[in-house]
């Protein structure tokens, strides 16, 4: 596990954009936190570096949204408004089986559904005021091209 | 000389929470309106479960298409198209509508038009008045907070958007944290008549020259401001909190919109969108635009309340500007959760 100390949303979007230039086909990339911990800025770093042109927003309400125009096409989802563990309508496997780079936003629900392999980023604040934008970033890979990929993007982050 | 033959639309809508049918006349006269809503089941789980969606929707679909027609006194044979929402939404739930009118449209031969949930949004206020170009919307619901300008009936460009939460989903967020169901928009503002603006939470982005919106650290603000309270056992006056949370939303949207109504001198402002039902929201726009100066003063179209959350006559509308456009779908038609309206070029970067 890696712990990263970031103090601004800028610096939690260049880490979103150093995971997209060393991010591969089929990666899988899980987001914790709660709300306002800077999951979606995150991804919006993510995004941009993709060569996403339009706005990142948050996918809480259509639950996935997609952005089949990036250089590697990136799936935004957000599992915020899914209280059962069924997904069905979601075809998350559809998703998975697509060479794209897959992110999701409150995955706690659909852990069992997951594949073995992934990275997961766990944000926490650092202190209690509201306007705070410092956070820990812990970072967890699972699977040989997990720890592959976080090494290479905190190279990427540190340069 | 024969009048103007009548254009009679079937519309399907089903993209989230509601099923819904309408017979819509000349994309102005809504003939029947059949909403079956499902906000109960949902309430329990305190939000949109996509397999109970779905599974509702495709329990009452063929049942209130029978309604809508036998409601406005007509058969097939009336029909002159069949519309459908095919996104933006939740893909299961939009593929129950969709299915649908593929498949009436496929069994009766009657043409099929597919329809931006958004731009249906938007066209709700078709149903009370007459549009006049170029117009300019702001919708705002739990999934999108846009300026859009209507060139004409047909022609939207989304010139304003939320960089990150919607305002409706920072309603239903903070909801949440207060303990209310969702949708927990009509609470919060029922709630926010009670209190007073006392917390001062941030208005971002409210001076940037731009038409864009932020609500994210809005709700972290209010989150935070909660959570500091329960740690310090002080208990904190939820109509104040409501208050002020709806006068941080409020004041940006109505700040940013006015300032696009200056700029694009529209002859129609239109509010469309759950968040459209708002009182304070309504009141606070049609004042603004009030004090203009006359000649600068759009023609100001609110829904009526009920026609502002998801329903077909909506869809009926837009697909009767579709309809005189030509714009016609075959049966590869597909539900695409994530439809967007066209952006304007000085939105992409």
């Amino acid at each position: 596990m890696t712990k990263l100390e970031i103090n601004s949303a800028e610096e939690m979007q260049k880490l979103g954009a150093s995971l997209a230039k060393t991010a591969k086909p089929h990666d899988l990339l899980l987001l914790n936190g709660d709300l306002g911990a800077g999951k979606t800025t995150l991804t919006q770093g993510l995004g941009r570096t993709l060569g996403v042109h339009r706005p990142v927003k948050s996918p809480t309400f259509t639950i996935v949204r997609e952005y089949r125009e990036a250089k590697l096409p990136l799936f935004h989802m957000d599992f915020y408004r899914l209280e059962n563990d069924d997904l069905s309508s979601i075809d998350l496997d559809g998703y998975l089986a697509e060479p794209g780079l897959v992110v999701i936003e409150w995955p706690q629900l659909v852990m069992t559904d997951l594949p073995d392999e992934y990275l997961q980023l766990t944000i926490t604040r650092v202190d209690d005021s509201w306007d705070s934008t410092k956070r820990v970033v812990e970072l967890n890979a699972h699977g040989e091209r997990n720890e592959e990929w976080v090494k290479d993007a905190l190279t990427e982050y540190e340069k | 000389m024969s009048e103007k033959k009548d254009i009679r639309i079937l519309a399907y809508e089903s993209s989230c929470d509601e099923t819904s049918t309408a017979v819509i006349r000349n994309g102005r006269e809504i003939e029947s309106l059949i909403v079956a809503t499902q906000i109960k089941s949902h309430q329990r789980f305190g939000g949109v479960v996509p397999e109970v969606a779905s599974r509702h929707h495709i329990e009452v679909v063929s049942q209130i298409t029978k309604e809508a027609l036998n409601e406005a006194n007509c058969g097939w044979k009336d029909i002159d198209a069949i519309a459908v929402t095919y996104g933006p939404g939740l893909v299961g739930a939009l593929l129950i509508g969709v299915s649908a009118a593929k498949a009436a449209s496929m069994a009766t031969g009657i043409p099929l038009i597919g329809v931006d949930h958004i731009m249906g949004h938007i066209m709700a206020a078709q149903l009370k008045d007459e549009i006049e170009y170029p117009a300019l919307a702001l919708q705002v619901s739990g999934g999108h907070t846009e300026i859009v300008l209507l060139k004409d009936p047909v022609h939207f460009e989304i010139i304003g958007d939320t960089r990150d939460d919607a305002a409706g989903e920072a309603y239903d967020k903070i909801g949440r944290v207060l303990g209310v169901n969702y949708p927990a928009g009509k609470t919060i503002d029922a709630w926010a008549h009670e209190g007073k603006d006392t917390f001062n939470f941030p208005r971002a982005m409210m001076e940037d020259d731009d038409y864009d919106f932020s609500f994210s650290g809005l709700k972290s603000a209010f989150i935070n401001t909660c959570h500091h309270a329960d740690q310090i056992h002080e208990k904190l006056n939820k109509y104040d909190l409501a208050a002020s949370f709806q006068a941080a939303v409020i004041d940006v949207l109505a700040n940013k919109t006015i300032r696009a109504i200056k700029q694009y001198k529209p002859k129609t402002f239109i509010m469309g969108g759950g968040v459209a039902a708002n009182h304070g929201l309504r009141d606070r726009m049609s004042a603004e635009i009030a004090k203009l100066p006359k000649a600068d003063q759009p023609k100001v179209i609110l829904p009526d309340i009920k026609l502002c959350g998801d329903n077909a006559a909506m869809i009926g509308a837009a697909a009767y500007n579709l309809y005189n456009d030509n714009q016609f779908a075959d049966l590869t038609l597909n539900a695409d959760p994530s439809l967007e309206l066209p952006y304007a070029k000085s939105m992409l970067n």
